[in-house]
């Protein structure tokens, strides 16, 4: 297999009709490769999340990581962008939709682009990895330790979002979600109710969820890291990949 | 998400970021997981100027114990003024 890839930044047409900016890593060969939209967490458009970008292009994947945050400050270091966009409430659930949607139509200008195509969210970018499967036309979505999927943010909470997991039986595609045993939100309470609901609604989900781990244990530069946890989680996202977004699309 | 509690107090003054010196408007006060400090948690200052756009920020990360620290400072740097931090 050819290795080579690219990862530059590209101008989308997000929510609105609005130009953002995304970062879009892909593999150099004739493909067909699956895309997939990577939801950044709540520390914004960053340099972990450009990473994670190239990681799917490593693998066969074109990954597009739209900047959710762009309206916040399109010339502001991702840090304060995020403050930013904190002091705000959060990213609105409707421009979000439209951003990520926007940025996986840009991969339909890509010949080498399948057609097939997943989401993966971390943190924040959790939930709206659901979000973006109970609303978009994707094919596989990962939510990695999304909190308010269930329950509600606490009382002094800055970001207005709303639970989601009453929704479930809306999914349109397989769900794959990764949990630290040690997070609060969500706790494990909040996963054992995601999967009860994914259950009564005869949703096609798997969960797996890693002792010793808490919030954020994919995130290599910080100090919830955890691993071993994250070597499994990986695995586990291109085994659920693997089977839901190869091949193009019918 | 990683956003449990903030607090918010506008704050006249100035602060010195990436571009200078700027006047404040407002400081929030957060407990959150830190973009660059190596704990979990931290307690998060954001000295801003919203007139000014986001760049106009100075962050701080402190672990509760060095942010409790620094509030008993600076009640103490307070009390020792006397009259002249009356203001």
């Amino acid at each position: 297999m050819y290795t080579g890839l690219i990862a530059e930044e590209v101008r989308i047409t997000g929510h609105g009709g609005d130009e953002i900016n995304a970062y879009l890593a892909r593999p150099l060969g004739p493909g067909p490769y699956p895309g997939v939209g990577v939801i950044h967490h709540m520390p914004g458009w960053d340099e972990a999340t450009t990473e994670i970008a190239r990681k799917f292009a490593a693998h066969g994947y074109m990954a597009i990581v739209p900047n959710l945050h762009y309206r916040e400050g399109p010339d502001a270091s991702p840090d304060d962008a995020a403050a930013a966009s904190r002091a705000a409430g959060g990213v609105p659930d409707e421009r979000f939709l439209g951003d990520l949607a926007g940025a996986l139509a840009h991969l339909g200008t890509y010949a080498e682009f399948s057609g097939t195509k997943g989401v993966i969210g971390y943190c924040s970018g959790g939930r709206q990895a659901f979000l973006a499967a109970l609303s978009l036309d994707i094919d596989a979505a990962v939510d990695c330790y999304g909190a308010f999927v269930v329950g509600e943010p606490p009382e002094g909470m800055p970001l207005k979002v709303t639970p989601l997991v009453q929704r479930a039986a809306e999914l349109r595609c397989p769900l794959l979600g990764l949990f630290g045993n040690e997070d609060k939100f969500p706790s494990p309470e909040h996963v054992d109710e995601l999967e009860s609901e994914l259950k009564k609604v005869g949703a096609t989900y798997e969960l797996h969820r890693y002792d010793g781990a808490g919030h954020g244990f994919f995130a290599t530069d910080r100090a919830m890291y955890r691993p071993e946890a994250a070597v499994d989680g990986w695995k586990r996202i291109f085994d659920f990949y693997g089977r839901y977004l190869a091949g193009e699309r019918a | 998400m990683c956003t449990y509690v903030t607090e918010k107090s506008p704050v006249a003054g100035s602060a010195k970021g990436q571009s200078g010196w700027f006047r404040l408007s407002h400081a929030m006060a957060y407990v959150d997981h830190p973009y660059h400090s190596p704990y979990e948690h931290t307690l998060n200052l954001d000295f801003l100027n919203d007139a000014e756009g986001p760049s106009a920020r100075v962050a701080v990360e402190l672990t509760p114990a060095s942010a409790r620290e620094l509030v008993r400072c600076i009640e103490a740097a307070l009390a020792a003024a006397g009259p002249a931090a009356a203001g």
